[in-house]
């Protein structure tokens, strides 16, 4: 069996491209990286939005990383069920492009926060929290000044009603995000949006836990449940499009060349 | 050369601590009896020709200003006052500022 080809995204100015596909590499798949001027997702099973200041963070956090041209076959793929992960700077780009509800503003207290946050799981019906336990605590680090979760009453109910809040910060919250929410799904579950980093909390060398991979090893189930005839984990609230259906073969013409090329520079991460 | 002026301002309901953080410093300066200092951002888009309003207005909801948490009003200067121009409307988020 070929192993679930998982793309990460390089903007101008992402930080945290190299660590997100090393971390999906240590995950059991193959990371593939793509570029902001890419038009098309060289046939990957899921995509990786990278934290960062892509675009320097210039008039809002993520507002111009959404025209990026590869942004235009994620949003397309997304609607059709692609998995998405939106980490940090990627979490701000998905709700710039409206495929998650919601806003990131800055902090509360204004400080940008540092710190390995203890979270509390919820949601357990996504693409990326599948193979956590509903309730799970853990330990993520969390970096970001402008990680203020706000969105209306109505959405902030909706997301609670429909298990869409996929993790809480817990023991204290780092920034005034309403609800002490720390990441979203959408409608789906195959989008998620998350404001700290799993892909720092991999490996017990220089992570302050491995928790992190839970998100990538749920992806990895949710990607072989849509091979086996339907999505892991779709709870009731959370209707997921078929994994197998998504529109990757459009790009069917990428240069081998340039794969390897890719494949040669992942594996020196 | 004509100019369009857009200002975007985050909408009332929404916290700005960075306008609460300069309202905290005014005592500093000896100004006394603000209740309230609001951030926003103010952009000049300069037009070769005549500039096209519904394409300005058009740009600046789906980049300039972020409907979501923002709202945003076009000027023409030398135009008498300013043209309202109301975003998307979107239910009030729960937190007062």
């Amino acid at each position: 069996m070929r192993h679930p080809r998982i793309g990460v995204v390089t903007f101008p100015g992402s930080l945290d491209d190299g660590d997100a596909a090393r971390a999906v590499r240590l995950a059991g798949a193959e990371p593939v990286r793509l570029w902001h001027g890419d038009h098309g997702l060289r046939q990957v099973d899921a995509v990786i939005l990278p934290g960062g200041f892509s675009y320097g963070d210039y008039l809002r956090c993520g507002a111009i990383a959404r025209f990026a041209p590869v942004m235009e076959s994620i949003i397309g793929a997304a609607k059709a069920g692609l998995p998405v992960l939106g980490i940090c700077n990627g979490f701000q780009i998905l709700c710039e492009a409206h495929l998650l509800p919601g806003a990131l503003t800055r902090n509360q207290h204004l400080h940008f926060r540092n710190r390995d946050q203890r979270l509390t799981i919820g949601g357990t019906g996504t693409a990326w929290t599948n193979a956590f336990g509903e309730g799970q605590e853990v330990v993520i680090p969390i970096k970001s000044g402008e990680g203020r979760y706000v969105a209306d009453q109505r959405t902030l109910d909706e997301l609670e009603a429909t298990g869409r809040v996929v993790a809480r910060y817990a023991g204290g919250n780092p920034n005034g995000s309403l609800r002490d929410i720390a990441g979203v799904a959408n409608e789906a579950g195959n989008v998620v949006g998350l404001m700290p980093h799993p892909e720092h909390a991999v490996d017990p060398l220089t992570g302050p836990s491995q928790d992190g991979l839970v998100f990538f090893a749920s992806v990895l189930k949710w990607l072989s449940a849509g091979a086996a005839g339907g999505p892991a984990g779709a709870s009731e609230s959370i209707s997921a499009g078929a994994p197998e259906s998504v529109p990757a073969a459009a790009d069917a013409q990428e240069a081998v060349g340039e794969e390897q090329a890719d494949r040669e520079e992942v594996a020196t991460l | 050369m004509a100019r369009v002026v857009v200002d975007v301002m985050l909408k009332p309901e929404i916290l700005d601590p960075q306008g609460q953080a300069v309202a905290d410093a005014l005592p500093r300066l000896g100004v006394a009896g603000v209740s309230s200092v609001r951030i926003g951002r103010r952009i000049e888009i300069d037009f070769t020709g005549e500039p096209d309003l519904d394409k300005v207005r058009e740009v600046a909801d789906k980049l300039l200003a972020n409907p979501v948490i923002e709202e945003f009003t076009l000027n023409v200067p030398g135009d008498q006052g300013g043209r309202p121009a109301a975003a998307g409307t979107t239910e009030a988020p729960e937190d007062g500022a």
